[in-house]
């Protein structure tokens, strides 16, 4: 990379970032979605209402990164813990932030059930369809046919099962208001990714419901490729899984 | 605050939310259960929120974010449920976030699970065990104190008889002293200043202000627990000055045991009982005072055999024998699957061993 480049870069901090610094890989999707998450609270102008509940994965580094409040929690666990976090502060607003991993395998009991419930929160999945952070292992979002450590010849339904789409689940639930589904693999579906982010936002504000955003991130490290295929390999395989677009709630659908 | 009539369950609910809890969450399991309907009755009321949990794991895990958005926050339920919440109760105690589990055991065959703890880490868990409900109200509004206190999930050990049985008692707020201001609780309203807030269990703090990180983070902690075991031992004594056979027991279990060693007492035998009102910290010092003159220590539990060790721990330097007399009982539990507890079947075995007794 030139020194022009890398200053470009230095002088691109998102709105609400502290440091440009992270541990992330090179291709990763993750910060392009913190970035939109942070620039739709800063644009709907929530700086000061805005509290974070973050499970664990690479995505995790963000508390450290963002200015705003976050509190870190267990595994899975995030949409329980923003629950008695929103229910104590109604008036703030409240969002979630879990991989794949943490919210498809470890909790999917916490998300449906948070949904169910209608809680005024808006959660959001980072879904690459993998473990990143132990190194790249299946998960239950995983798609059929891929290639992970503990799936060695590509998830094979017979024996590993199907994919979980957290998205539809949630969407049929009567307390969620507003899903829909983005990713970070080209302009088009960054620009419409944040503009979930950003009407999940506010229909939560409202007090319209539950409200849940899923972005498709590459994880070229975890998917075992060479760092300038992501964005295609998420386009060929992972978009047939989990279609882009809104589930439920968009903005010219009568009632939600 | 005029005394009531109130069953136990009623009593700690309504002690809780004079102490100013207004965030309860809980999934039924007996003899939990009625604290939990009354906590959905209670709450309303006051502006307070009372959660049906979905499982024990998300009760848990809402009090925790009840409680790290500053709010006076509790939850709580019993063995099996107790067991799913271990996982949040060490990660609260890590990442400093106050709230308290009400364990309305079945029974006293959770003494490890309440004071060793199944979660990871080097976190300890205060926890009381009142006697009755006069105490468990009490130990309610202590509890709350403790856990603001010292900033970490705490925990009472109730069981069926604490849970329901009816007394008279007056539930109104005491006043335990200042606490620090919650300055490190979350509400969003630091955003975008620099000075936005973080609650995490491995303390790294922001790009802007670095934390601990979790070494020195644990450390930290781990010195608060240090302080805690010296400073909250809680116990009672009850004529073990010139006892030859003190009788130890705990909770619930420790009112049947005083009204035996007040029998024996009248009838001249020189024995006595000694109650830890604080399970952890145990009260080792003043266990150990209590013993000095003994020619034998006896541990009445309702269980296979298990704070007995901690006796043992207390003791041991003395040389004095340490035996167990307690048994297992499900009857204890409310669930009526076994002999019921009496004075009279505690009465014959401390007599017994005090036949026995070494010279």
């Amino acid at each position: 990379m030139t020194d022009a480049a890398q200053k470009k870069v230095a002088s691109a901090l998102a709105p609400l970032q502290l440091s440009g610094e992270h541990h992330l890989c090179p291709g990763c999707g993750h910060p392009v979605a913190w970035r939109l998450l942070l620039e739709a609270i800063s644009e709907l102008g929530l700086e000061q209402k805005a509290i974070g509940v973050v499970g664990h994965g690479c995505y995790t580094n963000i508390v450290q990164l963002a200015d705003i409040d976050f509190l870190q929690c267990l595994h899975g666990r995030a949409p329980a813990v923003a629950t008695g976090v929103k229910r104590v502060h109604p008036g703030a607003a409240v969002f979630t932030l879990q991989g794949d991993g943490d919210m498809a395998s470890e909790g999917l009991a916490e998300i449906l059930h948070t949904a169910a419930r209608g809680e005024r929160i808006t959660a959001v999945m980072l879904n690459n369809g993998v473990f990143g952070d132990t190194g790249g292992q299946m998960t239950a979002a995983s798609v059929v046919g891929q290639r992970t450590k503990t799936s060695l010849e590509g998830r094979d339904a017979e024996s590993h099962g199907y994919p979980v789409p957290v998205a539809e689940l949630v969407a049929a639930l009567a307390g969620t208001a507003y899903v829909a589904r983005g990713a970070v693999n080209n302009a088009g579906s960054v620009a419409k990714t944040k503009r979930y982010l950003k009407r999940a936002f506010e229909l939560a504000a409202e007090g319209a419901g539950f409200t849940f955003v899923e972005v498709l991130t590459m994880c070229p490290t975890g998917w075992f490729l060479p760092t300038a295929d992501g964005p295609g390999y998420l386009e060929g395989t992972f978009e047939q899984t989990y279609p882009l677009g809104e589930l439920k709630g968009s903005a010219g659908a009568k009632g939600r | 605050m005029p005394a009531r009539l109130l069953q136990g369950s009623d009593a700690v609910a309504r002690a809780a939310i004079e102490a100013g809890c207004r965030f309860f969450a809980g999934y039924p399991m007996l003899p939990f259960t009625d604290l939990l309907e009354a906590m959905a009755r209670l709450m309303p009321a006051v502006d307070g929120v009372c959660m049906n949990a979905e499982t024990e794991i998300e009760a848990v895990n809402m009090a925790l974010g009840a409680g790290a958005a500053g709010a006076r926050a509790a939850t709580g339920s019993c063995g099996q449920g107790i067991a799913l919440m271990q996982e949040a109760i060490a990660e609260a105690a890590l990442n400093e976030v106050p709230f308290v589990v009400f364990n309305m055991a079945r029974g006293q065959q959770d003494y490890f699970q309440a004071t060793r703890g199944g979660g990871w880490g080097d976190y300890r868990t205060i926890c009381l065990a009142p006697k009755d409900v006069t105490e468990a109200v009490e130990h309610t509004q202590l509890l709350f104190h403790l856990a603001d206190q010292y900033r970490a999930p705490v925990m009472m050990y109730g069981d069926y008889l604490i849970s329901h049985t009816y007394m008279s008692v007056d539930v109104e707020r005491r006043d335990y002293g200042p606490l620090p201001p919650k300055d490190w609780a979350l509400d969003g309203s630091k955003g975008g200043t620099g000075a936005s807030r973080q609650i995490w269990t491995w303390a790294m703090g922001k790009a802007n202000d670095p934390g601990p990180g979790p070494d020195r983070h644990w450390q930290r902690i781990a010195g608060k627990f240090e302080e805690a075991a010296r400073a909250e031992q809680r116990w009672e004594a009850l004529d073990c000055e010139d006892a030859e056979t003190v009788v130890v027991s705990f909770g619930t279990a420790g009112a049947f045991v005083e009204q035996v060693v007040a029998e024996l007492r009248e009838a001249g035998h020189r024995v006595g009982a000694f109650r830890p009102i604080s399970l952890w910290p145990f009260p080792e010092e003043a266990l150990a005072d209590a013993c000095r003159g003994a020619r034998q220590v006896l541990v009445f539990e309702v269980n296979a055999g298990q704070m007995i060790d901690d006796v043992r721990l207390s003791v041991g330097p003395l040389g004095v024998p340490v035996r167990p007399l307690g048994r297992v009982s499900i009857d204890f539990s409310g669930m009526r699957q076994g002999e019921i507890l009496t004075v009279g079947w505690i009465r014959d075995r401390v007599r017994a061993a005090m036949e026995e007794v070494p010279a």
